[in-house]
C-alpha cells in the first residue's frame, strides 16, 4: 500500500465519495437550518410562554436532551413505521437530526434572552413599545449576537452527528467510504480521508460562526 | 541604625515607557512613609518592586542590609531563582487595593497559610498566630466566614492581619481604601494607625491626604517616576517647595 | 390495525438492558477519569511558558474537537490495526481509548476555563506572603480553578454519557446494543426506544442531581 495506489484508488471512487460528502452537507445544512428555527420557537416558549406552553417545550427538551442521538435516530428509524407513516432512512434521519437541533438550540436562545439584563425591558416599556416589538427590536437581537458562539458549536455537533446515519442505511460518507474500504481493504488511509473531510467540514463551519459574529456585531455596533 | 528598606538608583521601564527614574529612598524601623503623586507617577509600581512582583532593570533594593531579587554572578546581574524570590517575599508584607483574599479560604485559613506552609509551623501554632492578628484586627468572631460573607471594609482588615502574620520586617500597603466605600474606610485607616503606634516599618501609596499628614512620619511626593520631594508631613503639606506638589495637594482639596 | 403496546417482552428482557447501563456507566467512568487526566495536563500546558506546550495541547483539542466520535472509534478499532499488528484491540479497550482522547479534549478546554478564570490578584497575595510557585499551584490555582469548572463539567460529563452509546456500533454488549437487538427480534419498537430512552434520561438526571450538590457544597465563592 503506497500513496500512489490509495490516492488512484480515490480518484476511482470519486464520484462515490462526492455523493456521500454532499449528502452529509445536504442532511446537516437542512438539520440546522430547521433545527434552528425550531430552536428560536422552544427558546421564546421557554422564556415567555404561558405555563403550559413553557412545560410541553421543557418536555421536549428534557427528553431530547437526557438521550443519546442514536437512540433518536434509531427511534426515528423504526417507530414511524407502527404508526403507518413511512419513512425512508434518510427522511427519518433528518427529522431525528432535526429535533435534536432545535432542543440544543431552544436551549441556546433560552439562556440567550434570560442573559439580557432586565433594564432592557423597562427602558423599553418606558418609551411605551409594545411586548411584541420589545421583543423584535430589542431583545431578539441581543439574544443572537450572545447565541452565535454556542450556536456554532451546536451546528458542529449536529454535523458530526450525521455519521451516524450511517447505522440507518443513510449513504452518507461514512456509510459510501465503508463500501470503498470493504472493495479496497485500505482501512486506514481511507479511514483518515474522512476523518480530514469532516474536521474541514467542521472547521468550516466554525468559521462560518464567526464571520456571521463579525457581520452581526458589526451591524449591531458591537465587538465581536 | 540600620534602615530597614534601602533603594538605590531604581530603574523600571515598562516596554519602552520608563515608569521609575532612579528612585532612592531609605526606610528607618518603625518610620512611617506615605508615598503620594498622581496616577502614572510610578508610586503603584515602586510598591511592587520592593515585594518584587515587578522586575527592575537597573538598581537595588535592600531588606536589612541584604539584596533581594537579583544576583551577580559573573559580573553579571542576573534574577534569583523564584524559590529565592518566594524567601525575599516572605520579608514583606503587602495589602492591595483589591484585597485579594482567597476566596475559597476562611478568614482564618487565609491568615494561616502562610506561617503553615512558609513558615513551617504546625497547624496548631499556625492557628494560634491567626487567631491573635484577626483579634487584633477585630476580626475574631468572624474567622470561619468566607470572603464572600464579609464586607469590604472587613475583607481589607483581613487581608492586613494576614500579611503581618508573616511577621515581615515592612509592611506595604498600595491604596488599600481607594476601593471601599466611603463608611468603610475608617475601620481600616484606624488598623493601620494602629499597626503604626506600635512600632511597624510600613510604606504607604494612598490618596488620603489627611491620614497620611496624621500618621507619617515621612511623606514622598513623585512625580513621573521620579521622588520630587520628601520630608515630614509639617514640611510637606504647608510648606512645599515644589510647584508640582502645590498644584498636586490644591487639586486633592486638602485643607491646610 | 392499531399497536398495541405491551411492554411484557420487555420486562423479560430488562436484565439485559440493566446490564447495557451498567457497562455504559463503566465505560463513562473509565473514559472519564483517563478524559479528566488528559484535560488537566492539556490545561496546564495551554498556558505554560513553552510555546512547543501550548500549540501541541491546542492543537489536540483543536482536531479531536472537531471530529465526530463515530469516526474515531472507527479509526481506533478498524483502522488503527493496519499500522501495526499490536494495534489490534478488543472492542472495550479501543472504545474507552477512543472516548478518552474525545472527552481529554472537551475537558481540556472546561479546565482551561476555569484557570483562565483564576483571579491574577490572587496569585498575587499569595507570592506576596511568600508561597513559592509550586504552592501557589497546589492550594490556590488548582481549587479555584476546579471550583470555575464545576458547571461546565457536569455538563460535558452527561453528554460524554450519552456518548457511550456509540460503543454499540462496534457491538459493545451496552444499553443501545440490547435495544436495538430488541427491537429487531421482537419488533416491539416502540417499548424498546421508549425503555431506553427513558433508562438513559433517568441516568442523565441523576448524575446532574449529584453534580448539582457537589456544587452546592463547594461553591462558596
Amino acid at each position: 500500500m503506497n500513496l500512489a495506489h490509495v490516492l488512484l484508488e480515490i480518484w476511482l471512487a470519486r464520484f462515490d465519495i462526492l455523493f456521500g460528502l454532499g449528502l452529509t452537507i445536504l442532511v446537516s445544512f437542512t438539520a440546522i437550518v430547521a433545527g434552528t428555527i425550531l430552536g428560536i420557537s422552544v427558546g421564546v416558549a421557554l422564556t415567555y410562554g404561558a405555563w403550559p406552553v413553557r412545560f410541553i417545550a421543557r418536555v421536549y427538551v428534557d427528553i431530547l436532551r437526557g438521550t443519546p442521538v442514536l437512540v433518536l435516530i434509531l427511534a426515528s428509524f423504526y417507530i414511524p413505521s407502527v404508526a403507518h407513516i413511512n419513512l425512508n432512512a434518510l427522511e427519518a434521519g433528518i427529522i431525528a437530526l432535526t429535533l435534536f437541533c432545535g432542543s440544543h438550540v431552544g436551549e441556546v436562545i433560552r439562556g440567550a434572552l434570560q442573559s439580557i439584563p432586565k433594564g432592557q425591558m423597562e427602558a423599553a416599556k418606558s418609551i411605551g413599545l409594545t411586548f411584541r416589538k420589545t421583543f423584535v427590536y430589542v431583545l431578539m437581537p441581543q439574544a443572537i449576537r450572545q447565541a452565535i458562539p454556542t450556536w456554532t458549536n451546536a451546528a458542529v455537533e449536529i454535523a458530526k452527528a450525521t455519521t451516524l446515519l450511517s447505522i440507518i442505511g443513510v449513504p452518507e460518507l461514512i456509510l459510501t467510504t465503508q463500501q470503498i474500504i470493504g472493495r479496497t481493504f485500505l482501512s486506514l488511509p481511507f479511514y483518515l480521508m474522512i476523518a480530514i473531510l469532516y474536521f474541514l467540514i467542521d472547521f468550516a463551519i466554525e468559521r462560518a460562526g464567526r464571520y456571521i459574529d463579525m457581520r452581526v456585531s458589526a451591524a449591531q455596533g458591537t465587538v465581536p | 541604625m540600620s534602615s530597614v528598606l534601602q533603594i538605590k538608583n531604581l530603574h523600571k521601564r515598562f516596554g519602552q515607557l520608563e515608569v521609575l527614574k532612579g528612585i532612592d529612598l531609605d526606610v528607618a524601623p518603625g518610620e512611617v512613609v506615605s508615598i503620594i503623586g498622581s496616577s502614572g507617577s510610578g508610586k503603584t509600581t515602586l510598591l511592587r518592586c520592593i515585594n518584587l512582583l515587578e522586575e527592575f532593570e537597573q538598581g537595588e533594593i535592600l531588606i536589612d542590609g541584604k539584596a533581594i531579587g537579583y544576583r551577580m554572578r559573573d559580573g553579571r546581574r542576573i534574577r534569583e531563582r523564584e524559590a529565592v524570590v518566594a524567601k525575599h517575599r516572605a520579608m514583606t508584607g503587602m495589602a492591595f487595593q483589591s484585597f485579594n483574599l482567597f476566596p475559597h479560604m476562611t478568614a482564618l485559613r487565609n491568615v494561616m497559610l502562610g506561617p503553615m506552609k512558609v513558615l513551617n509551623l504546625s497547624r496548631e501554632e499556625a492557628e494560634v498566630l491567626a487567631e491573635k492578628w484577626l483579634d487584633r484586627v477585630g476580626l475574631l468572631e468572624r474567622k470561619h466566614h468566607h470572603p464572600s460573607q464579609l464586607s469590604g471594609g472587613q475583607q481589607q482588615r483581613v487581608a492586613i492581619a494576614r500579611a503581618i502574620a508573616m511577621n515581615p520586617k515592612l509592611m506595604l500597603f498600595d491604596e488599600v481604601t481607594s476601593a471601599l466605600d466611603p463608611e468603610l474606610v475608617a475601620e481600616v485607616l484606624n488598623t493601620i494607625r494602629n499597626l503604626a503606634e506600635s512600632g511597624m516599618t510600613m510604606v504607604l501609596v494612598t490618596h488620603e491626604m489627611r491620614f497620611a499628614h496624621d500618621v507619617s512620619s515621612r511623606i514622598v511626593f513623585m512625580n513621573q517616576g521620579q521622588i520630587e520631594e520628601q520630608g515630614p508631613p509639617s514640611e510637606l503639606f504647608y510648606n512645599s517647595r515644589s510647584q508640582r506638589l502645590s498644584e498636586f495637594l490644591g487639586r486633592t482639596a486638602f485643607k491646610r | 390495525m392499531a399497536y398495541h403496546l405491551n411492554f411484557a417482552v420487555i420486562w423479560q428482557n430488562m436484565p439485559e438492558l440493566w446490564w447495557g447501563l451498567a457497562l455504559d456507566l463503566y465505560l463513562a467512568f473509565i473514559s472519564l477519569g483517563i478524559g479528566c487526566i488528559i484535560g488537566l495536563v492539556a490545561a496546564f500546558a495551554s498556558v505554560s511558558k513553552s510555546g512547543a506546550l501550548r500549540r501541541i495541547a491546542l492543537g489536540y483539542v483543536t482536531l479531536v474537537r472537531n471530529l465526530p466520535i463515530l469516526v474515531i472509534v472507527l479509526l481506533v478499532y478498524f483502522a488503527l490495526p493496519d499500522v501495526s499488528r499490536l494495534f489490534r484491540l478488543d472492542k472495550i479497550t479501543s472504545f474507552v481509548i477512543s472516548l478518552s482522547l474525545y472527552a481529554g479534549a472537551y475537558l481540556t478546554e472546561v479546565f482551561r476555563g476555569g484557570l483562565l478564570a483564576v483571579p491574577k490578584g490572587v496569585v498575587e497575595a499569595g507570592m506576596a506572603i511568600g508561597l513559592r510557585p509550586l504552592q501557589i499551584k497546589r492550594h490556590l490555582i488548582f481549587p479555584i480553578m476546579l471550583r470555575n469548572a464545576l458547571p461546565s463539567l457536569g455538563n460535558n460529563f452527561i453528554s460524554l454519557f450519552k456518548d457511550t452509546s456509540i460503543a454499540s456500533v462496534i457491538a459493545v454488549p451496552e444499553l443501545t446494543y440490547y435495544a436495538t437487538k430488541i427491537n429487531t427480534e421482537t419488533f416491539r419498537v416502540v417499548e424498546a426506544w421508549s425503555t431506553a430512552a427513558v433508562l438513559y434520561i433517568a441516568t442523565c438526571y441523576l448524575i446532574a442531581l449529584v453534580l448539582r450538590l457537589v456544587e452546592r457544597r463547594y461553591a462558596r465563592i
